[in-house]
């Protein structure tokens, strides 16, 4: 019987003992060896006896590398370390040798630092009561649940959960604009935010219905409108899933009668807005979004559509964006396109349309790049020349004023400093480091040499309007009178329906309208239009001022090719300024004006007009649907 | 003699003891606080004084054998001899470890002390050496046992302590009884012999001449490994160690792997075992015959074993069977001598303080105008006659004094007595219901739980060092406001205590930092404004759940502390740990009043009785001690368990204990008489819970079986005949009725039991861990 207990026992035999030794320089003598083997032996039985107490005491079945430890602490022996994982470690023989060891696996640091799946922690230890026997007698009601860190959502939590995703995946657009006003202001959803995410990020799996898409999106604007969210770093997952809309060839889009271009442009509105309102929650999103919007334009594989996202993307990103991704790209891409747009085959027909699309967008993202860079050479001039002596003080005391009133529409439409500047400093080895600003009158030679008038003719210009009250950004009312009050002096009223922004020249220079003069291809680049759409709205934006504020677009309606209308340059004064003001449409910003000047630069050689630029008299958005886009930003539900 | 047998209880633990030695010096330097040293902080001067207390009775028992004349029969008079000389050896030793630590003074004071027994010894030794004479050779066993001291034993011990004083100045030396030598080849015949002639004599005679098996194989084989015999130690334990009782694996476990005589030195169990003398008892009988069988074969090996040794207690009358042995055998040093467990024990309640109970309280008024008069009546009535009948067992009122009673106590006193009358008569047909806290995510480890009386707070111990409190109502836990928003409170107002709470610190529960260990032992204090727990860093810790901070850490056990309970009237505490002794504290006092020593292993679990006169201590040695608050002495051992303890109750009478083991039986305990009184057995793993309902009808049990075991304690009791003679002899007859005696078992979901409550209306109240794997 002792053999069999003998057994029990782990020995370590001699030779262990020797090559331990030796391992670590000293040699033993055969009986030296013997005797502490034995020894060793006996005190690892010891300790193991001593820790079955700490075992018993910690009311567990279970021997644990912790209470073995404690034994040999209080024998004052030095502890094990490094085998206090829960898993059994397992004990191997080598083939060839008579060696034992423990595995001991390498664990790749790389690999669990960067591991998407984050542990979520232990839930907090509670005490639950549960009335198990009544009287003696078994309580048949469950035990309930053990709440884990996911299951602590209470009963209404997961009722609500539920309820909202129903109405907003629902058929009925009564509850889903019910559902998505109260995820807009919902208060006590924070622990929801993580299911909603997982939501969200099904769009992926329903990307053949437009609809569905179009409710996730909505979904993504109310959680990103709810101010008691803190989106943290779900805003990553979000931001996906927003991409996704905007890049990918989706399904629906096989169906030229599916309009995916409007679901495009609202992802990309969304996308912008995200970026604005959450994008300092998780550091390098800018630059991730940049990269991942260049290397869909790059690439020539594919489809125009999420070339077309691309571009829209980038212009929702400020034109910052639009400079240093779309810009240096403008040149390769434009072969491309221009080969579709040349092909007049009828199996092109639809490529064709689609590449019209994605030249509209690229012409507005460009035209307000341009008006963007000129409104920024302005400012900068402006502040390097304090004190404008002569006839330009009035002019100049009075923007700066309304500057100040105002809120400049840069930090809506441009990234903060602290990111901007983060892309050049962190962006090593990014493709755009070695980008350089282009100056101005360069970068439009260049974007003339491609668009031709058409790109004039978005730079169009309004006459001046009388006296717009600097104070204007504080009273939406007296703005949105404004332009209306304005309409009757209007000489040149075109229609353009996207007009949105009306643009004051000079309002203090006596009135007179402000045909300073200025060569033609520079007035070109006082634009109305464009600057509305600074106001981080693409294309929807000026669908969305056609059809909401019909009154006013009416009275703004300007032909579409303005630029016979110019008035014809005059040779003026050497120091003039123009200030072009616009108001942005958003709805929480709503008659916000905004009102900047810029010095003209010095006239540039005209460039011949490209002669098919001539040929598209209208690009992009001609399609009605967008009408139903436009009441669904203000309430933020579709009208269904 | 008392320092004496403190330090020669403190001797074998070399390395844990130094530091108290340390300790000691100061306290014996002052001349005039002596005693102060061997009571370690004096409770009350003059009660010290009357009483004297010593603190190790166990010890002085063990060794005053000769001195508790009349009691004893002869054998034990004589095998006294032999410990004397022992003991003198041993207090040389003592007197070289003191020296060779320089500590002088411990030196001159044991010298002084000593001196005395030396001429007592002499004088003793004269006597019994005169002896021969004086006793008319009427007592043959003495004379026998006489001759064969002088033949072996004596001539030996006498010699011994002249080298060792010179030569060999260690103390392991020293007090190892292993210095003589048999013939080591023979050791197997001889305990082979013994075996083939306990196995020969009358069936009656063999249950209990086979107690002698376990302790002689256990002190052969240390011998032969003392002895640097290893190889036939091996052997030795390799031939018999089958025929042991198979509650002694675990011990035979132990033995099994030391064999070097180095190992020996460190091994702290067996050195208690052989410094301590295994306890049999044997009718006189078989204890003749014995002698006879190992006369007439010169079998002086182990007659020499038996006589130094083991103890013998002798009885007169019919030899016990198998069962009544196996039922109160298995300790670590046998079983209890009868004069042990011979104090008187005043196990009744104290007198409930008087109380006015308001009249006009919101029940009665709740109530119709016609019941109102007769309610108070009964109630004074009760409270009267409560008060006039002095239990005739109970201790005297200020025995153990206690702190008076605060108008918070008074008013908490009302409510219980409210609430009792509100209280479920429970009983076999009126089974209690159960009530589990489980604790969800303990991933850390749950170690201890502890509910206050009024079942409103609950705290957990865990192994991550933390205490945590939880509010079991739904009123929240709050902290006293910061000392300089206290001063911003109007005092004189009405609701004073309800504005110097911070209501800012609400919550369901509250976590206490400061222990640097597992937490393996929790206990509010009655007034629930206290919470102590013990944890594994050698210090208990007194928490304020006024304030959530801790208030004291009670360092002295220098070993992990398993188990700590407050007193039923607050103010003291008791804890026990690895270092074998519980501990007496007042939570005013940073040493311990009373140490209590004499358990030969850990001190696992450690309860106050009812009336706070008394602690009951479960220890790994696999026995119970009671102890007397007053002067420390040990009053009741108990054995019969067959594994470490790790559970405790008494009965609300303060009459019985019940104890649970790891061997998954309760055994229960007459206290008064000192006698078992039952055996619950069922439970398939360590029992870790007992509690009685409020009026003691029903016992529950908790378990790490994952059950709960209701018994019929009144049934169990009432059953007992405690008649005088059982009572004298102490041998019981147990029924095996534990199927009976079952009223029903509760299975939880996976959660062990670790805590078991009633509350005042006796609602079960069960806690544990749950477990998901």
């Amino acid at each position: 019987m002792t053999e069999r207990e003998e057994r029990r026992f782990a020995e370590v035999p001699r030779e262990s003992i020797k090559l331990m030794a030796e391992s670590t320089g000293v040699e033993l003598s055969e009986e030296v060896a013997t005797l502490l083997a034995e020894d060793v032996c006996y005190r690892l039985r010891e300790a193991t006896q001593n820790s079955s107490q700490f075992m018993r005491h910690a009311k567990r079945r279970k021997l644990s590398v912790e209470d073995f430890n404690r034994a040999l602490r209080w024998s004052n022996t030095e502890t094990v370390c490094g085998y206090g994982a829960q898993d059994a470690l397992p004990f191997r023989p080598l083939k060839e040798g008579e060696l034992f060891f423990v595995e001991d696996r390498e664990i790749n640091l790389v690999e669990l630092a960067l591991a998407t799946n984050i542990p979520k922690g232990c839930a907090e230890t509670m005490v639950r009561v549960h009335v198990s026997y009544l009287d003696g007698k078994g309580n048949l009601e469950p035990q309930g649940t053990v709440p884990t860190a996911v299951q602590s959502l209470s009963e209404d939590l997961l009722k609500y959960y539920q309820q909202i995703t129903r109405a907003i995946l629902g058929e009925d657009p009564h509850l889903m604009k019910v559902a998505l006003l109260d995820l807009q202001s919902n208060s006590k959803i924070a622990a929801l935010l993580p299911y909603f995410v997982y939501v969200i990020s099904g769009v992926k799996s329903v990307s053949h219905d437009l609809d569905q898409l179009n409710r996730l999106l909505h979904m993504v604007k109310s959680l990103v409108q709810n101010p008691y969210l803190y989106l943290g770093s779900y805003v990553r997952s979000l931001v996906s899933s927003v991409m996704y809309c905007i890049l990918e060839p989706l399904a629906a889009s096989i169906n030229p009668l599916n309009d995916h271009w409007t679901l495009r442009d609202y992802a990309a509105l969304l996308l912008s807005h995200i970026f604005w309102t959450h994008g300092d929650l998780v550091s390098g999103l800018y630059h991730q979004i940049l990269l991942s919007l260049q290397k869909v334009l790059s690439d020539p594989v594919r489809p125009l559509c999420s070339h077309y996202g691309a571009v829209v993307g980038l212009h929702a990103l400020g034109w910052k964006a639009v400079e240093r991704v779309l810009y240096p790209h403008l040149p390769a891409y434009w072969a491309n396109l221009q080969a579709v747009l040349d092909d007049y085959s009828v199996s092109n027909a639809q490529v064709k349309a689609d590449g019209h699309k994605v030249y509209g967008a690229i012409l507005v993202a460009v035209e307000r790049l341009l008006k963007m860079k000129a409104l920024s050479l302005t400012l900068a001039a402006e502040g390097g020349c304090a004190g404008l002596p002569g006839t330009a003080t009035g002019a100049v005391g009075f923007r700066e004023n309304s500057l100040g009133l105002s809120p400049p529409p840069e930090p809506l439409s441009e990234p903060p400093l602290g990111i901007a500047s983060h892309l050049q400093a962190g962006g090593a080895g990014c493709p755009w480091e070695e980008w350089t600003p282009v100056s101005l009158p360069a970068m439009y030679c260049e974007l003339y040499s491609f668009f031709g008038d058409s790109l004039a003719v978005r730079f169009s210009t309004d006459p001046p309007l009388g006296g717009a009250p600097p104070s204007g950004s504080r009273q939406p009312l007296e703005g949105r009178k404004e332009p209306a009050s304005g309409a009757p002096n209007l000489e040149n009223t075109r229609k353009m329906p996207q007009l949105t922004a009306s643009m004051n020249i000079s309002p203090r220079q006596d009135g007179s309208p402000c045909m300073e003069p200025q060569p033609p291809s520079l007035a070109a680049t006082v634009p109305g239009r464009s600057l509305a759409r600074s106001s981080s709205s693409s294309s929807v934006s000026r669908s969305r001022s056609s059809s909401s504020r019909p009154g006013r677009s009416t009275s703004q309606s300007r032909d579409i090719f303005p630029k016979a209308r110019f008035p014809l340059p005059q040779v003026g004064p050497p120091a003039f300024s123009f200030i072009i003001g616009g108001r942005q449409m958003g709805r929480r910003c709503q008659g916000r004006r905004f009102q900047t000047s810029f010095t003209p630069t010095p006239p540039l050689t005209t460039l011949p007009p490209r002669a098919y630029a001539h040929k598209l008299p209208v690009i992009g958005r001609v399609s009605k649907p967008v009408r139903r886009w436009t009441c669904s930003h203000y309430s933020l539900h579709l009208p269904l | 003699m008392c320092l004496w047998c403190r330090i020669r209880q403190k001797i074998p633990k070399k390395k844990k003891t130094y530091y108290a030695a340390h300790v000691m010096t100061p306290l014996l330097s002052a001349p005039g606080k002596k005693m102060a040293a061997v009571q370690d902080a004096p409770m009350e001067l003059d009660a010290e004084k009357e009483t004297k207390p010593e603190i190790l009775s166990d010890g002085t028992s063990n060794l005053s054998g000769n001195t508790a004349s009349g009691t004893l029969s002869s054998p034990p008079l004589t095998a006294g001899g032999a410990p004397k000389q022992e003991d003198q050896q041993t207090l040389i030793a003592v007197l070289q470890f003191l020296r060779r630590n320089k500590l002088t003074e411990s030196v001159e004071i044991l010298r002084r002390e000593a001196c005395l027994e030396d001429q007592e010894d002499s004088q003793t030794l004269d006597g019994s050496g005169g002896g021969k004479g004086d006793g008319d050779g009427g007592d043959a066993n003495s004379l026998l046992s006489r001759v064969s001291i002088a033949s072996a034993a004596a001539p030996q011990s006498t010699l011994t302590p002249i080298p060792v004083k010179n030569d060999q100045p260690d103390v392991s030396v020293v007090l190892s009884a292993y210095s003589q030598q048999g013939d080591p080849s023979l050791y197997q015949v001889y305990y082979s012999s013994l075996k083939n002639f306990i196995e020969s004599v009358l069936d009656c005679h063999r249950a209990e001449l086979s107690q002698l098996f376990y302790p002689l194989f256990v002190h052969m084989y240390l011998e032969l490994v003392y002895n640097n015999h290893e190889n036939k130690a091996k052997a030795f334990f390799e031939k018999f160690s089958g025929d042991q009782e198979c509650y002694y694996q675990d011990d035979l476990r132990i033995l099994c792997g030391l064999t070097k005589k180095e190992h020996l030195k460190g091994n702290e169990a067996l050195l208690d075992f052989r410094t301590s003398r295994f306890v049999l008892r044997i009718s006189r009988d078989s204890y003749q015959l014995l002698k006879r069988h190992l006369q007439e074969r010169h079998n002086n090996q182990i007659w020499n074993i038996i006589q130094e040794h083991l103890y013998i207690d002798i009885f007169d009358g019919m030899p016990r069977s198998k069962s009544q042995i196996d039922s109160m055998s298995g300790s670590f040093a046998g079983e209890t001598r009868r004069e042990v467990n011979k104090a008187k024990v005043f196990y009744g309640l104290l007198k409930e303080p008087e109380i006015e109970v308001p009249l006009d309280d919101e029940d009665d008024e709740a109530e119709n105008e016609e019941g109102k008069p007769k309610k108070k009546k009964t109630k004074k009535d009760s409270m009267g006659s409560k008060s006039k009948k002095q239990d005739p067992n109970a201790p005297q009122q200020n025995r153990i004094p206690l702190p008076e009673l605060k108008d918070s106590d008074k008013l908490d006193k009302i409510m219980y007595m409210k609430e009792s009358t509100k209280r479920i008569r429970l009983g076999p047909e009126n089974l209690p219901s159960i009530c589990f806290y489980s604790f969800l995510n303990a991933y850390q480890g749950l170690t201890a739980v502890d509910f206050t009386d009024d079942s409103s707070l609950l705290a957990g111990g865990f192994a991550d060092s933390t205490v945590r409190v939880w509010s079991a109502t739904p009123k929240k836990l709050r902290k006293v406001k910061s000392a300089a928003e206290l001063n911003l409170i109007d005092k004189e107002s009405d609701d004073v205590l309800e504005r110097i709470m911070d209501e800012k610190t609400a919550s369901e529960s509250k976590n206490l930092y400061g222990h640097s260990g597992p937490v393996y032992g929790v206990s509010f204090s009655p007034d629930r404004n206290y919470l102590l727990s013990s944890s594994e860093d050698g210090t208990v810790r007194l928490w304020s759940l006024q304030t959530f901070t801790c208030l004291v850490g009670y360092k002295g056990h220098n070993y992990p502390v398993w188990d700590t309970h407050f007193s039923p009237f607050g103010y003291y505490f008791v804890s026990g740990g690895h270092d074998r002794v519980a501990r007496l504290w007042a939570t005013d006092h940073y040493q311990p009043l009373r140490i209590f020593a004499g358990h030969l292993a850990d001190v696992t679990c450690t309860r106050f009785h009812p009336n706070s006169n008394y602690v009951v201590t479960g220890s790994t040695d696999r026995t119970i001690r009671l102890w007397d608050v007053l002067n420390g002495n040990c009053v009741r051992f108990f054995t019969g368990h067959k594994g470490p303890i790790h559970s405790l109750a008494f009965s609300p009478n303060g009459k019985f204990l019940a104890s649970g083991s790891t061997d998954g039986r309760v055994l229960l305990w007459d206290i008064g008489h000192g006698l078992m009184i039952g055996e619950l057995k069922g439970h398939t793993d360590t029992i870790y819970a007992l509690k009685f309902s409020r009026d003691g009808e029903i016992l529950a049990s908790g378990s790490m079986d994952n059950t709960v075991r209701l018994w019929d304690s009144m049934k169990a009791f009432d059953d007992m005949e405690t008649d005088d003679f059982t009572a004298a002899t102490g041998h019981i007859h147990l029924p095996d009725n534990s199927q009976e005696l079952l009223l029903g078992m509760y299975h939880s979901k996976s959660t062990p039991v670790t805590h078991l409550h009633f509350t005042r209306r006796n609602l079960l109240l069960a806690a544990g861990a749950y477990n998901s794997q």
